[in-house]
């Protein structure tokens, strides 16, 4: 008895460590050669293009700083990764890298010397990416200007520094593959498609990660909050029923392509990327990824209804009621419909309505602007009210918006008002 | 002396936004095409036009100098300078916009405040009139005027007027700039004399510009002939 015991602890040990061992050998599409293009010059434009709508200089750029040269910090609930540089540059770039190098990393998360790569580079994403496309973004990246600067080792914690213990990681969530169109679907849906789960990487921020950061395929695109930022990246799936539903194929385009539409306006970490990113991309390619994110299988809102109506929260509904009056309502209307583009509706706006309802209060805390884009050059601001309401009254008020209308959003606690005047705007 | 206090920042932005909801809606779609509308989020901090108060934290950006507004909405934006909630509102502006509101501040000519009651002995405002005025040649620190302008209204189109400003602003920079969360381009010239200053001469030069009135009509002096005599990054010569 005990021996079987024995024997089946072994083998399944045994499996594991070949699962987990395969990790180090494994090296899916490393036998694909690179695309020939007759073209060299229009390969570069497009990996230009390719590189805006994946949004890399995001992580590869520090604010201010020379483009791709790396340096950021990405902030994980593991500690800071700090994005490499990946200009040409021989000694601290990618200048020594090859098409396959590159292709090797997008496709597999491996670097150049084998190691494995952290997946704060989305290559759980980037793997959907074609092969053609991978050499046209190498082939732009060889031309960017090089900048000699070393890269910053990683400040992650124990174990999550060990680098070699992503092998597990990496047989439990990443399953490399090229996009397979769906036959059946339209060109357009699957262009999106390919858009939104590959180099748009929305699920990086859009899908709700487990305890070691891997994201869900169960809940795909349902919303999450954006781990050490504190945002909440809003839901792409529609609820049957709820706000999104309610976009237009159009609103949702002027939404991507100038960051303000008639239902809404971006802000905090999407703001960077409609300035960055989507601004760029073409009115055919921001169609086709409506066209996918509209048609995507609904998820249940994670939403706290309306708490039953106590004579506190009553009272608390009544003071955020006078300050909507007094500093909202010039803007946002009586009857909260806004007046969008330049000041975006909050009757029906799920990032109002939305649970936790970081977004509201961090909005009334400290305001912004939506991005400078081609579409939208001079965007309207929203004051910072954090420097003149308490953390009662922003409490109040915010209740007050996620209630009023048809709003059906719990109120919200002056413990979390506080909590988020903590988190650095910036 | 560096420090300043959140509540007195409140209580001083309360007074001045107090006049902002007072106005109607706007009819739906009509929202004013004006810069001055689409620069709100700036006066709740910075007060009507840009104006501030005399207590508060918040710079005066009324009226100073386009291209010096313009120069540190940049490094904010690009994190030379360092203040989380600018930074944040800035990120994602473009150098077009941003040269626009500069440009709509540097228009605006609001009554200044009544200057600062000073709270420190008059021989330590003596020490302050006589490092701006004259400066401090053994220690190589230039007068404030060599630069900012006789008197001190600053010279277009970089460098800002150092009047109407609240004391607790002027030392935080003095601040910013010992502890290196402020820069400018290249070379940059206030790092270097703020280098050669004490926290006395900081809190002497704060308490003297404070309590200066400021003459009505004071705008920056057109820059005909000014030669630095130190170099500076954000100023063309």
């Amino acid at each position: 008895m005990l021996r079987g015991l024995k024997i089946v602890c072994a083998l399944a040990l045994a499996a594991v460590l070949v699962l987990v061992g395969k990790e180090f050998v494994r090296d899916p599409g490393s036998d694909q050669p690179s695309v020939p293009v007759a073209d060299a010059a229009a390969q570069v434009t497009q990996g230009a293009y390719l590189a805006r709508a994946g949004d890399c200089m995001a992580c590869h750029t520090v604010r201010g700083g020379q483009e791709y040269a790396g340096g950021r910090a990405i902030e994980t609930p593991f500690g800071q990764i700090y994005a490499p540089n990946i200009t040409p540059d021989r000694e601290t770039g990618i200048g020594e890298w090859s098409a396959d190098d590159f292709w090797r990393a997008l496709h597999n998360g491996k670097s150049r010397d084998g190691k494995f790569l952290y997946p704060a580079f989305p290559y759980v994403n980037y793997t959907k990416v074609s092969r053609a496309d991978a050499d046209a973004l190498y082939a732009y990246f060889q031309t960017v200007a090089p900048v000699s600067q070393p890269n910053r080792e990683h400040a992650l914690r124990f174990p999550y520094n060990l680098r070699p213990l992503l092998a597990v990681w990496r047989a439990l969530y990443f399953r490399p593959g090229e996009f397979q169109p769906e036959p059946g679907r339209p060109a357009e849906w699957n262009r999106g498609a390919y858009l939104v789960q590959g180099l748009g990487h929305c699920a990086a921020c859009h899908t709700a990660r487990n305890a070691l950061g891997a994201t869900s395929a169960s809940a795909e695109l349902g919303g999450a909050i954006m781990p050490v930022l504190g945002w909440h990246a809003s839901p792409l799936a529609a609820d049957a029923g709820g706000e999104l539903a309610q976009w237009s194929r159009q609103e949702l385009a002027d939404l991507l392509k100038t960051g303000v539409s008639a239902r809404g306006a971006v802000y905090g970490p999407m703001a960077e990327v409609v300035r960055q990113s989507l601004q760029y991309l073409s009115d055919a390619d921001i169609h086709a990824m409506v066209s996918y994110l509209q048609d995507l299988p609904a998820v249940p809102p994670a939403r706290a209804r309306r708490a039953g109506a106590g004579p506190e929260h009553q009272a608390l509904l009544a003071q955020g009621a006078k300050l909507y009056d007094k500093y909202c309502v010039e803007c946002h209307q009586a009857d909260g419909s806004g007046a969008a583009p330049a000041y975006p509706p909050l009757a029906g706006n799920l990032s109002i309505t939305a649970t936790p309802p970081v977004n509201p209060i961090r909005m009334v805390l400290n305001g912004g602007f939506p991005p400078s884009t081609a579409g939208n050059p001079r965007p309207y601001g929203m004051p910072p009210y954090g420097q003149i309401l308490n953390n009662e009254e922003v409490a109040a008020v915010v209740s007050y918006i996620r209630d009023a209308w048809h709003n059906e959003g719990s109120p919200v606690s002056v413990i979390e008002v506080g909590r988020y005047r903590q988190v650095p705007p910036d | 002396m560096l420090r300043f206090s959140v509540d007195r920042i409140a209580r001083s932005c309360l007074a001045l936004a107090l006049g902002l909801g007072s106005a109607a809606a706007f009819a739906q779609g009509r929202v004013p095409d004006t810069i001055a509308q689409r620069v709100q989020a700036c006066v709740v901090c910075h007060g009507e036009q840009g104006k501030a108060t005399s207590d508060g934290y918040f710079p005066r950006i009324a009226g100073k100098p386009a291209g010096y507004l313009y120069n540190q909405l940049l490094n904010f934006r690009d994190g030379r300078r360092t203040y989380p909630l600018m930074t944040y509102m800035l990120a994602h502006l473009s150098d077009e916009y941003l040269m626009e509101m500069a440009e709509y501040f540097a228009s605006l000519h609001p009554p200044y405040p009544a200057p600062q009651s000073p709270a420190v002995s008059a021989a330590v405002l003596d020490h302050g009139r006589l490092l701006v005025q004259e400066g401090d040649a053994k220690r190589d620190v230039p007068a404030c005027i060599a630069c900012h302008g006789a008197n001190l209204a600053g010279v277009a189109p970089a460098l800002p007027g150092l009047l109407g400003l609240p004391r607790d602003y002027i030392n935080s920079q003095f601040g910013a700039w010992q502890q290196g969360r402020r820069h400018a381009a290249a070379p940059d010239c206030m790092a270097q004399i703020t280098s050669r200053l004490d926290m006395h001469d900081i809190g002497a030069i704060s308490s003297w510009l404070a309590a200066q009135p400021v003459p009505p009509g004071l705008t920056p002096a057109a820059p005909a002939t000014l030669r630095l005599p130190i170099p500076c990054g954000g100023v063309p010569q």
